[in-house]
């Protein structure tokens, strides 16, 4: 029994990874932008797609690169065309917005891949468990962790050592300061988002790998990431992280003891959370 | 949509382009088109053409067209031309799917409804036929409820019972692969019934469940299933999951090199689903429910060439099967009869066997008297990663079962079908 | 100005009373009119606080689906009685609502709106997973809406569509003459001056959060009524009924209409509804034009319908 929830606390970790990066690109988003973006799962199914088509082209190592960039290419496009238009106005507008766009997303991926579940394989030497006992740590999952770790590192190094970065940092925080001291908010803003996308076509790339490869394909995953973000706090990235970790955790926990309710319970953390802590376990006071 | 006869097409193509032009005249546009044809015979489908069953949904309506065509070909029913009205139920708002099945039967006054993929959506659509008294045949949904405690008797089904699929393979996994087994059940009533139906094999026949995990329907992370299905070291691994969870699960599964050491195996599988997985993952005993790669078939080459033609070289699946045989079971009860009336068209389909032409399958194919629901032959075999003739041949049938051997008796289905008065 | 809305109102009370007649006459058929009615009350419901207090929830369809479920769980389980479902189910939507609305009220705009959406997924998975009762994926069948008896006269509602429509618009019409008529109240000029300006109504020494709180409830009640009717529409439950994109569709019906008018939810709910009957006909992509209308109203008519003809009609 330890040792099985010892395996599930593991195993949590793995997807929790999974759901962090997901979430941390809908997380600077929302920090610097203040938009929830609803199409973030449309956006992963892009990214998922074009990998797929990429692949025999330019194989997996190729499809891992080009698609997420391609996909963030198409969230600059959205968002200089139409997201940035809503800056500063009530957030309902960005809200439907999105929610509009993620409809669009899903069906105009069923219309140009069809409906049908498309076969997505990684490399073999992913496909097998890398030991007997922790069989649960294939060579796929774990390249998926030390991918998000990477990628997470690079994230915060961005964030904190290179100039673009301290300027989203610092637009977070007060972004009619930045704008008077000459910084170009909309670039910014754009490119912010463009890093966003990135993350949400990364994750889409790594899903196809687990999962089954359909239009819908991220709509079942953008729920969990929301979640993520209200446990961590919104405003702030590390938390987000942790509340991916967090969800992964609880849920695998619990599916030792209860699987039917391996979904709620991240919800009832979350309940518990803004019980004790209304703004998030590292939100800032006040800032939403 | 496709199915509508030509000077409707156009029709509608004028009305759209001036409707475009005119750019405000969208919303009054409903109303100009709706006059449809009145000496046409009409049967609707209400099936999901978006969302996770979209695949499903599609492939029956191909099935369905099919069908239409070679009615008409050969003198319609009752004389009349027939039409196909399809309408999109989407795969998860049954709201909408009834509305639908209304807007079908109240407004397009179909004499047949054809619903639905989706368990809920056939069990919910079934109400509104039942009370608009039309023939309904129930194409894709298997929960048991449809053709045992929620039956009517208006209501028919050319898809299995969960019953039919776990008896037909139990006896094959026993003998070959051992007597313990764990089970990977999708949370809902379609994986609980399937469940249940191997157990109680278990229970006659001496073996033993050691485990199993109620996964949640929808699921995208199995890995904490399969943990638990590892540790309890059976014999046989059967993943009872369908469609999309199908997928997720015995793609993990393969990763994490289940399918190395336990016998990985189920009963409902789909060519959908094969197809959808990688090939180290096409692995597995499994039951099929039509397949298209059989010998001495009449009439079966000819389908198969037919469905081709309409999916760019695609194979059928059951679920064009499914459209097909039940489309054909409409045109072929009315001839007979020679009314459209309900309630003597349900009484005919009683015992109503379907000619080989339409079967295209082995054995007698009929609707069963007392539950309405058809007894096909199901296929029992293995999948295999690379088809050997045709890349589509994802599928070796290694045995053939009678649907009437596998299924419960009328008498344990829960079904009393009340006529009306 | 008065006399123009007195006007309108009569218009409008006078379309819905007459609708079942000259809906089928132009292509409609009645059960597209009470689908209409009932959305609209749902959207009108959640215009009370969206519109009118100036807080956006995402996750109304929580309420509306309990009101969908008490009144399936209560016919199938408890009492043979459309008003006993109905009671119950709007017993239910209300005392959920009163819980979480205590537990969110303090959060304020895009915060309060995800955390609406969170808290609504619970009720979906409740509903989703709770297979013995709920039915789950299958939905909640094997139960039918009953004619309701009166004692002097009896409304069969489930065999006449026509009486459905009339059921419903009648429910309709009582909920929407109470929220009315707690608008023009002195609590009604509270809403709306938080609406405004809440910091300054916070001067004023105005209790927010309570304000918040019954305005929250109040609209939640009334979506939960309109749940129990659209269960007695489709005589089914099914979980779809409480997920976030059912939320996301009241939402968007009362900003197309126009959410700072009182008929304007009505106006959106006939458009979407009618629109999404006809375009899921005509083509399977649907889902695109109406995401495509999503952001055609949000960039070009964020004040909705009535809020562009009324800035027309203004010189």
């Amino acid at each position: 029994m330890t040792q099985l929830i010892l395996f599930n606390v593991f195993n949590g970790l793995i997807i929790g990874a999974f759901y962090a990066l997901m979430a941390l690109g809908l997380s600077l988003i929302l920090n610097l932008s203040g938009v929830i973006n609803f199409a973030h799962g449309g956006f992963l199914g892009i990214g998922a797609y074009l990998a797929f088509t990429l692949m025999p082209f330019v194989g997996f190592w190729g499809a891992l690169i080009l698609a997420p960039l391609a996909t963030a290419l198409l969230g600059i496009v959205v968002e200089r065309v139409l997201i940035n238009r809503l800056y500063g106005r009530d957030p309902l507008y960005s809200l439907l917005l999105t929610f509009g766009l993620a409809y669009i997303l899903e069906d105009g991926t069923r219309y140009i891949w069809g409906p049908s579940t498309l076969p997505f394989s990684v490399p073999s030497w992913m496909l097998s468990p890398l030991s007997n006992e922790f069989f649960f740590l294939t060579g796929y999952r774990l390249f998926m962790v030390v991918l998000v770790i990477v990628v997470v590192a690079a994230l915060f190094v961005l964030l904190g050592y290179t100039r673009l970065g301290m300027r989203i940092r610092a637009g977070t925080l007060d972004l009619e300061t930045v704008s008077v001291l000459g910084v170009n908010v909309r670039i910014l803003r754009n490119l912010n988002f463009g890093l966003g996308i990135f993350l949400a076509g990364l994750a889409g790339v790594l899903a196809a790998g687990m999962l089954g490869l359909q239009p819908t394909i991220g709509s079942t995953l953008i729920m969990p990431s929301f979640v993520a973000i209200i446990i961590g706090g919104l405003g702030s990235l590390p938390g987000t992280l942790i509340g991916g970790l967090l969800i992964g955790v609880a849920s695998g926990v619990t599916t030792v003891f209860w699987p039917s309710a391996s979904e709620a319970v991240i919800y009832v953390l979350m309940g518990l959370v803004l019980l004790v802590r209304p703004r998030g376990l590292l939100g800032e006071e006040g800032r939403f | 949509m496709t199915d509508k006869n030509r000077s409707h097409l156009l029709d509608r193509r004028i009305v759209i382009k001036a409707a475009a032009a005119a750019g405000v005249a969208q919303v009054a546009a409903p109303f100009v088109i709706s006059a449809r044809a009145a000496d046409t015979v009409k049967i609707g489908l209400d099936n999901p053409f978006t969302g996770t069953y979209a695949e499903l949904g599609k492939n029956e309506q191909i099935g369905c067209q099919l069908a239409i065509e070679e009615i008409n070909a050969k003198g319609g029913i009752l004389g009349r031309q027939v039409e196909l009205l399809s309408e999109d139920s989407t795969s998860a708002d049954t709201g909408a799917a009834v509305q639908k099945a209304r807007k079908l039967l109240q407004r397009d006054k179909v004499d047949f409804l054809l619903a639905n993929v989706n368990s809920a959506m056939a069990l919910a659509t079934g109400e509104v036929s039942n009370e608009f008294k039309t023939l309904h045949i129930v194409t894709g949904g298997h929960t048991d409820a449809v053709t045992g405690k929620d039956c009517h008797w208006n209501v028919f089904r050319v898809c299995n019972t969960t019953r039919m699929e776990t008896n037909s393979v139990s006896s094959t996994l026993a003998s070959k692969y051992g007597k313990k087994w764990y089970f990977i059940t999708p949370d809902y009533a379609f994986g609980h019934t399937l469940q249940q139906g191997f157990e109680a094999y278990l229970k006659a026949n001496g073996g033993t469940e050691v485990g199993a995990s109620l996964t949640p329907l929808g699921a995208t992370d199995f890995s904490s299933y399969l943990i638990q299905a590892q540790s309890a070291n059976p014999d046989v691994i059967l993943f009872l999951t369908a469609g999309q969870d199908a997928v997720n699960s015995l793609k993990q599964a393969v990763q994490f090199g289940l399918d190395k050491r336990f016998h990985i195996a189920g009963a409902q599988q789909e060519l959908e689903v094969l197809e959808g997985l990688p090939p180290e993952a096409r692995i597995g005993t499994w039951v099929f429910e039509w397949y298209w790669n059989q010998p001495n078939i009449k009439g079966l080459p000819e389908f198969v060439a037919a469905i081709r033609k309409r999916t760019g070289g695609k194979v059928p699946t059951a679920r064009h099967w499914f459209g097909y045989a039940a489309t054909w079971t409409c045109a072929l009860v009315a001839n007979e009869k020679k009314t459209l009336d309900g309630v003597t068209l349900a009484k005919a389909l009683e015992g109503f066997a379907l000619p080989p032409e339409i079967a295209l399958m082995p054995n007698k194919t009929y609707y069963r008297a007392g539950d309405h629901q058809l007894m096909p032959t199901l296929y029992v075999g293995h999948a295999v990663s690379k088809g050997a003739a045709d890349p589509e041949d994802l599928f070796v049938v290694d045995q053939l079962v009678k649907g009437d051997e596998a299924a419960l008796p009328v008498a344990e289905t829960g079904c009393t079908v009340k006529w009306p008065a | 100005m008065r006399l123009d809305r007195r006007a309108a109102d009569a218009v409008v009370w006078l379309l819905l009373l007459t609708m079942p007649f000259w809906l089928t006459w132009i292509g409609g058929y009645t059960a597209l009119g009470t689908r209409v009615v009932v959305l609209a009350l749902a959207a009108m419901s959640l215009n009370f606080l969206l519109g009118f207090t100036g807080v956006l929830s995402f996750g109304h369809a929580a309420y509306f689906g309990l009101g969908v479920y008490g009144l399936g769980l209560t016919i199938k389980y408890l009492v043979p009685s459309s008003l006993a479902g109905m009671a119950v189910g709007v017993i239910v939507g209300t005392l959920a609502a009163m819980i979480i609305g205590a537990l969110i009220v303090r959060l304020r705009g895009i915060y309060f709106a995800m955390v609406t959406i969170a808290f609504g997924q619970v009720f979906y998975f409740i509903a989703y997973r709770w297979n013995g009762v709920t039915g789950g994926d299958d939905g909640l069948s094997g139960w039918r809406r009953l004619p309701v008896d009166l004692g002097f006269a009896r409304i069969d509602i489930l065999n006449s569509d026509y009486a459905l429509y009339y059921w419903s618009l009648f429910w309709f019409a009582i909920a929407v003459l109470i929220m009315a008529a707690l608008l023009r109240s002195p609590f009604g000029r509270t809403l709306l001056a938080i609406r405004e300006n809440e910091r300054r109504a916070r001067f004023l020494g105005i209790p927010i959060d309570r304000h918040i709180w019954i305005s929250w409830t109040i609209s939640c009640l009334f979506v939960s009524l309109a749940g129990t009717l659209y269960a007695l529409l489709n005589n089914f439950a099914d979980p779809h009924d409480l997920r976030w994109d059912q939320s996301g569709d009241f939402v968007i019906m009362a900003v197309l209409g126009g959410m700072r008018n009182f008929w304007g939810p009505l106006i959106g709910a006939a458009i979407y509804v009618v629109l999404q009957d006809y375009i899921s006909s005509q083509t399977e992509n649907w889902m695109s034009f109406i995401g495509l209308l999503f952001v055609l109203v949000v960039m070009f008519f964020p004040r909705g319908l009535l809020g562009v003809l009324r800035r027309r009609a203004a010189p």
